[in-house]
């Protein structure tokens, strides 16, 4: 049968123009940048010299994918167990996740430098009891925290969303067929959930990989991340933005490549999309 | 008196994809008449009835309009509504509103409207459901809506593309004769789609037998089930067995081994011809003065009758009789010669009429509801 | 197991909240400390109202969530009924792969490549100053698009395409159709890109960061502020905007159970 349609795709224009000038034209221009010196002049100096910040992509790549790991260990049984309450339950929760993501991320990562200082609530709590003052702030461990913590309902909210659609007679069906709990879990649910799964990866992921304020705030100025090595030289003025040019192309390159080969994973290509 | 055409369709071709779904169709309906487009899914009857109502414009032909031609006249512009499969009724709109929704469009003063709504609901039996919202109302109250909605417009011609498929069994009976008589007392042309047979010959004035984008017979009910043109129409529209015959001359005809008295001729001599019986026009006979012999090979209780397949030399007929048989029995055939029908070979000839393969024949006729995504 | 997934569930919310908890508790502390709780005040409440730099921020805020969500939804509905009638696959997965870039892309590089074609831009004009109102709007309808259009996109894909073909067979022409047809059944996809438009606007930091030049909004006051050492009056203005968010989601949760429950009603 034909396709549907219920207007002129002309209507579609003015958005092609907009992308097109918005997101397309900006891309080249910082590949433009990233290929050119302060005159203008071609170079491949840039990216010649971004060996130098590999430090910098490594520890951000790491970091991503621990964090990203950890937000998932503790994101899917949150999400399995909110599909089993009550519908209204259900809900509520849901909102409760939300309710933070729709908070000042930045305050949300400032408030735990209160959790976590020296003189912090942790340490207080502990001096109390004769132990510390450990040193929780401005580690790796508080870097990765911020981020599990600032993104985990981007993990939880895709997850929940494709379990909560599960066929609840496919689970009794795979009941019926003898399968134990952990043969359930493994031979029905979890497949079914993993669309969710990969979405709430790559939506953990590229948030995490290439932030700038976090490790700020919680790892002292000791990590320097890809953000924040790309903020830094943007803020030295002009001259700079050459190399921050490249370094945000290399990012951007290696977000690319990470989200194709997520979406390699899920078998359908609804999975990449899921907001 | 020869009514005049209110639709004519004038060679028409039409592809989707280079994909032939219409294949140069030709197709007069009068004016005031119920006729069915009849054939299996995908047989080209819904995108002639788009064709008629503007959705769709022919590669090829032209499709006419109280003598005019009206390719390219826009689906709002024309003469014609519509009743949707899935009624298409506006979710966001009540009883009431949904059917004035044509009238309003042409700005009709809101007293007209009210009372024209209100005919309209009282000929469809939905009074007092004015207020109602669409999604409260059953299968067959939303189907009311939709014809209330189509006909309050005052079309010519009622388009029907399958309105009765979604409805369960009784209902749809009961729909069929409520549209039938809703047809009459409008005195509108009314073109329907459907895959049921049954429900083409109750209603229709006559049948347009669709297959393979192309019109395989066209005739009143009486027509297409007694004088099938080919195998295809004779084994959509109700039991065949369909066999391999010759025409030996004028009134006699030979198959399955034997020689038949027949009332049909103009045959050449010999011809090669398909050969229809229907199941319940062969008696059975004990062995010995059948005028054919075969085994029972499966015998089904259906209430009034029983179906009973005989296999005679190999090939697999249908009988349908209210005399109980059992399997294995050896029994004899019975045909008198007004059971006989003979038909011109065609390119569905040997493909349908052999019971021997009966659950695939269910399958086709409980072909799936057609569901676009 | 229904205690201890109980419990799994609560230690995640104690985990999500407890920072909400400290900034809450903290925002009425009388002294500025954000490390020690010396006593109750609302006196960080009290210097917000009269701080005018915070109060220009949340106009600034405002205007920019207003009208790029109001633009982008415009735009953007529009482009998916036009991107739904492009029958050309080649074309459409084209113009959906660029959709998608805004959403897939790091924020801090659409920030970047955004804020260049600024600059780019303002030097061929011989703007002095090239980042401001205009460009930090234009860059929150363009991260805004893709979420509208992805919203109203499967509502159209739902609507059954007979609607459409009702309304021009009862006489309607086809703009008129779209409007008093295809317009109400997708409105809620509509609603929702609207929402989820203005809340990312409302939130956004790291774009704005990059394209707002000296025209700061809320978020670019609360980073400078996050720069220097933190006062309680950063997590009064925080938990202000906590508290109307909440309510605004609780009155919105009520509306939408309120037109399920007649939706299920209606069904019975």
């Amino acid at each position: 049968m034909n396709k549907k349609s219920f207007g002129n795709k002309l209507i579609a224009c003015p958005y092609i123009v907009w992308a097109a000038i918005f997101i397309i034209v900006p891309l080249i221009i910082m590949v433009y940048f990233a290929l050119t010196d302060a005159n203008g002049v071609f170079t491949l100096a840039n990216i010649a010299s971004l060996g130098r910040y590999k430090k910098a992509f490594a520890i951000s790549i790491v970091y991503a994918i621990i964090a990203t790991a950890i937000t998932l260990l503790l994101a899917y049984p949150m999400a399995y167990f909110m599909t089993k309450l009550k519908v209204s339950s259900q809900k509520m929760i849901m909102m409760i996740v939300m309710l933070p993501m729709w908070m000042n991320f930045l305050i949300r990562t400032y408030s735990w430098i209160t959790i976590l200082a020296n003189t912090g609530i942790i340490n207080t709590v502990l001096g109390k009891f004769g132990i510390g003052p450990l040193k929780l702030i401005n580690t790796p461990g508080a870097v990765i925290l911020g981020m599990v913590y600032d993104f985990i309902p981007y993990m939880i909210l895709p997850i929940y969303s494709v379990m909560s659609k599960i066929d609840n007679s496919l689970l009794e069906a795979s009941d019926d067929l003898g399968a134990n709990a952990f043969n359930k879990f493994k031979r029905v649910i979890f497949p079914l959930s993993r669309p969710g799964v990969i979405s709430g990866i790559t939506m953990v992921f590229v948030p995490s990989v290439s932030t700038f304020y976090i490790s700020q705030k919680l790892g002292g100025n000791k990590t320097m991340l890809v953000g924040d090595t790309i903020e830094y030289f943007f803020n030295l003025g002009p001259d700079y933005y050459n190399i921050a040019s490249a370094i945000s192309l290399i990012l951007m390159v290696l977000i690319m490549i990470s989200l194709f080969v997520m979406n390699r994973f899920s078998d359908d290509d609804s999975g990449g999309v899921v907001i | 008196m020869q009514k005049e055409n209110i639709v004519e369709l004038k060679d028409i071709s039409v592809a989707f994809d280079g994909e032939t779904v219409l294949d140069s169709l030709s197709l007069d309906i009068k004016d005031k008449e119920f006729i069915t487009l009849l054939g299996p899914s995908g047989c080209g009857k819904t995108t002639t009835l788009r064709l008629i109502a503007g959705f769709l414009e022919p590669d090829e032909g032209d499709v006419v309009f109280e003598g005019k031609k009206i390719n390219g006249v826009p689906a709002y512009k024309r003469q014609v509504n519509t009743i949707f499969q899935r009624y298409a009724l506006f979710p966001h709109l009540n009883v009431y509103e949904n059917v004035a929704f044509g009238l309003r469009i042409k700005k009709t003063p809101e007293k007209q409207i009210k009372e024209k709504v209100n005919e309209m609901l009282k000929l469809v039996n939905l009074s007092g459901f004015e207020k109602r919202s669409i999604g409260t109302l059953s299968g067959g109250q939303q189907q009311r809506v939709a014809i209330a909605r189509a006909i309050a417009n005052h079309p010519k011609v009622l388009l029907l593309d399958e309105p009765l498929a979604a409805l369960d069994l009784k209902l749809r009976k009961d729909m069929q004769k409520e549209l039938k008589k809703i047809q009459e007392q409008l005195g509108i042309t009314f073109i329907f789609v459907t895959h049921d047979q049954e429900e083409a010959l109750t209603m229709s004035d006559r049948v347009v037998v669709m297959d393979g984008g192309k019109i395989q017979q066209v005739g009143t009910p009486q027509d297409i089930y007694n004088e099938p043109e080919n195998a295809f129409v004779a084994d959509f529209i109700g039991e065949s067995n369909i066999v391999d015959g010759i025409m030996l001359k004028d009134y006699f005809v030979e198959f399955s081994g034997a020689k038949f008295d027949c009332l049909d001729k103009g045959f050449a001599p010999n011809e090669a011809v398909d050969v229809v019986v229907r199941p319940e026009d062969v008696d059975i006979v004990p062995e010995n003065t059948g005028m054919l012999t075969g085994v029972v090979t499966s015998v089904s209780f259906l209430g009034v009758h029983y179906e009973i397949i005989v296999d005679i030399g190999g090939f697999k007929w249908m009988i349908q009789t209210t005399d109980e048989h059992f399997v294995d029995d050896k029994v004899g055939l019975y045909i008198e010669p007004d059971a006989i029908h003979i038909m011109k070979k065609s390119k569905y000839s040997g493909l349908y009429g052999d019971y021997s393969s009966y659950s695939e024949e269910l399958d086709l006729l409980s072909e799936p509801q057609e569901v676009e995504e | 197991m229904k205690i201890l997934s109980r419990l799994y569930i609560g230690l995640i919310l104690f985990f999500l909240y407890a920072p909400v908890l400290v900034m809450i508790v903290f925002s009425f502390n009388s002294s500025s400390s954000v490390w020690v709780f010396e006593g109750f005040s609302p006196q960080w409440y009290l210097g917000l109202i009269s701080d005018s730099v915070m109060l220009t921020a949340l106009k600034h805020t405002l205007i920019i969530a207003v009208l790029s969500a109001l633009i982008s939804t415009v735009l953007g509905t529009a482009a998916a009924v036009g991107i739904m009638a492009i029958r050309n696959k080649l074309a459409n997965k084209l113009i959906m792969s660029a959709t998608n870039i805004p959403m897939m892309n790091a924020d801090i590089v659409t920030g970047i490549s955004l804020m260049l074609l600024f600059i780019f831009v303002g030097k061929l004009l011989g703007l002095t100053e090239s980042l401001g109102f205009v460009t930090v709007l234009i860059a929150h309808i363009t991260f805004n698009l893709p979420y509208v259009i992805l919203s109203v996109m499967p509502k159209l894909k739902q609507t059954d395409a007979n609607l459409h073909e009702a309304a021009l067979d009862l006489g309607c022409t086809p703009v008129k159709a779209f409007f008093k047809v295809i317009l109400p059944s997708i409105s809620t996809g509509i609603a929702t890109g609207m929402i989820m438009a203005f809340t990312l606007s409302l939130d956004d930091f790291v774009i704005s960061y990059f394209t707002c030049g000296h025209y700061q909004t809320l978020p670019i006051i609360i980073y400078n502020m996050t720069k220097k050492s933190v006062t309680p009056d950063t997590y009064a203005l925080s938990t202000l905007i906590f508290i109307v968010i909440f309510v605004l989601l609780i009155f919105y949760n009520m509306l939408s159970s309120k037109a399920e429950n007649k939706a299920v009603k209606r069904r019975v």
